[in-house]
């Protein structure tokens, strides 16, 4: 096991060194960092090219690839024409960026704690480890090859190899996906996402998945679910984009994409161990520090989506807010009534419910459709969790299916009910607002995903678990995952 | 009146108490213990430095008993407990002097129950 650790390493060491060659060459040999930090090659000479349109603040390199990019959009003309300028970046909206981009990484340790609380204590390591462990590695993959599989202009199934360790994502705003922000910024706040969308997925094979395994399963899953699928909804021409499906801030992509790899993990690894008894939290507060910290960091998922400081922003900010409350509010109430007293397990569990839903309309509609958004999102997976769940048997130990993946298709259902062109003229109107077809193409969207997402996922699981054995043994399971898989304990009970 | 322990591991608690609920025998105080026996201590390690044979969660349990329910007893425990791997734990039995039920200072067999 260790050889192949150590092989691992090696091997990404030296993929990177030849790609970092490989972009060297490319561009021109003027642009490195000086000692001191600043970039060299920011000069203003370039603006006699593009007809002194821009303000100086593009590296050269980017000048050298602004006829690339340029290309793509308007291939007959080679050469720019004087006064139309390249899209410029805005500092206020690179600066909102930036936030939101640190905001969406707090989420994945937030996550952890979220799910850690809720394991028992021989396991909370395990669980924090492989959230942050997954911070890491995909991390490297999203710089390596992943951006470009997910992002770079490609056929309809999954963006094209042309931009593998960021060769041409420079700091020049891609039009296409953000006009006012430097590229490399974009791919970066995508990059968050697609570490936290495998982290979601942690939960369903909590506390009896093989460390070795996980890793293995998770850089597949990521290259071979998230990436394309990213690429259908996001990229410039996936066909889901292409179709019209509307997915804000990534219900899609990431919330039902997760949820349904996660239903697929929690039945085939089987139930826990745990001699007959449900194994409880062993500390709810870490859970609802995890459900702060997920709340705070999803403001920058959905409000920093609108990719910059605008109305749409502010319009993500409010309904994110008010589904989460109101979600927390029914889930709480749920409680109260079927369960005798309301639980902060439940109202933490239903805040990241409406999350959830409200993530892929964030965009598209109203904050009073934000508030039924929520309601009902913890009433389907109340049900989810209370009713399916039980009903069949399978052990999503911490209720990713029941809470992602249900609360995601809800929320793209429901933006398909509520979009409205009276909050985001560059959307669409949704059933309510006299556009029944909006309905139809969320309802293939979320098909389209499941579909592919739990096949993929299932045949990278078997593949797996035939090489590496994805369940750790009965054994291993009792003493538990912090000092089998780690060799280190969370707590001590004698010092 | 005897006093029966058992050191046993973890997750056959809920086996072991299911098994005690059969033979009637409701009252019990459980804690929670580090130790090992034949069973090897497991290996940690704090930014490369390790710790060798540390010591595992174990459950032990404490029940008193009249006389008649120490086999039943002892019987309960094994079926629960009983895995055939090395660190299943072991039942120790001791007589017990005295027994006192504080809310009605009840004494010797009747306070057990």
């Amino acid at each position: 096991m260790r050889q192949w650790a150590v092989l691992t390493v090696l091997v990404l060491c030296w993929m990177s060194a030849g790609m970092a060659l490989a972009t060297e060459t490319a561009t021109r040999p003027g642009a490195t960092l000086s000692p001191g930090g600043s970039v060299q090659g920011f000069t203003s000479s370039h603006g006699e090219r593009d007809g002194g349109g821009s303000d100086g603040l593009m590296p050269v390199e980017g000048a050298t690839r602004a006829p690339l990019i340029e290309a793509q959009s308007a291939p007959a003309s080679q050469v720019m024409p004087t006064g139309e300028s390249v899209p410029k970046n805005d500092t206020g909206d690179t600066a909102w960026v930036l936030i939101s981009t640190a905001l969406v990484m707090l989420m994945t340790p937030g996550l952890a704690f979220f799910y850690g609380g809720m394991v028992g204590r021989r396991n909370v390591l395990g669980i924090l480890m492989q959230c942050f462990v997954l911070l890491c590695v995909i991390s490297v993959q999203w710089v390596l090859y992943g951006y470009s599989l997910s992002f770079a202009p490609g056929k309809g199934f999954w963006g094209g190899l042309e931009w593998v360790g960021l060769k041409g994502v420079g700091f020049t705003p891609y039009k296409d996906y953000a006009a006012t922000i430097p590229h490399q910024l974009f791919m970066m706040f995508q990059g968050m996402f697609a570490i936290i969308t495998p982290a979601l997925i942690i939960g369903a094979f909590a506390e009896r998945m093989k460390f070795s395994a996980f890793m293995a399963f998770m850089i597949l899953w990521t290259t071979f679910v998230y990436d394309p699928v990213a690429h259908w909804v996001w990229g410039v021409g996936g066909w889901l984009k292409d179709l019209g499906a509307l997915d804000f801030a990534g219900g899609t992509v990431v919330h039902i994409n997760a949820g349904i790899a996660a239903l697929m993990a929690a039945i085939f690894i089987g139930k826990r161990n745990g001699g007959g008894k449900t194994i409880l939290p062993h500390n709810l507060p870490f859970t609802i520090l995890g459900t702060a910290l997920l709340w705070f960091g999803w403001f920058g998922f959905n409000a920093g989506s609108s990719l910059g400081a605008n109305e749409l922003a502010i319009n993500a900010f409010v309904v994110t807010n008010t589904a989460a409350a109101a979600a927390g509010l029914s889930w709480a109430l749920l409680d109260w009534v079927f369960n005798e007293k309301p639980t902060m397990l439940g109202v933490a569990t239903g805040a990241v419910a409406g999350l959830v839903a409200i993530t892929p309309g964030a965009g598209f509609v109203s904050a009073l459709s934000a508030i039924v958004i929520g309601m009902f999102a913890s009433i389907f997976c109340y049900l989810a969790v209370t009713v399916v769940k039980p009903g069949f048997g399978y052990d999503d130990a911490l209720d990713v299916f029941g809470v992602h993946c249900v609360g995601g298709i809800w929320g793209a259902l429901a933006t398909g009910l509520f979009a409205s062109k009276g909050v985001n003229p560059a959307g669409a109107d949704g059933l309510f607002f006299g556009n029944p077809k909006q309905f139809l193409v969320q309802l293939l969207a979320v098909g389209g995903t499941m579909i592919y997402s739990f096949v993929v996922s299932l045949v990278i699981y078997k593949i797996v678990d035939v090489i590496l054995k994805v369940r750790v043994s009965e054994k291993d399971e009792t003493v538990g995952l912090d000092l089998t898989q780690h060799h280190e304990n969370a707590y001590t009970i004698l010092e | 009146m005897k006093l029966i322990i058992a050191i046993i591991k973890p997750d056959r608690l809920e086996a072991v108490k299911q098994e005690l609920y059969k033979t009637d025998v409701n009252l019990m105080t459980v804690n929670e213990v580090l130790g090992h026996g034949r069973q090897m201590g497991v290996t940690e390690v704090y930014r490369g430095v390790k710790e060798m044979g540390n010591l595992l969660r174990k459950i032990r349990l404490e029940i008193a008993v009249n006389e008649d329910f120490v086999e039943p007893t002892i019987k309960a425990i094994l079926n629960g407990a009983q895995t055939g791997q090395i660190g299943d734990g072991k039942i120790f039995v001791m007589d017990l002097v005295e027994c006192v039920r504080i809310r009605t200072e009840e004494r010797g067999t009747t306070a057990i129950g």
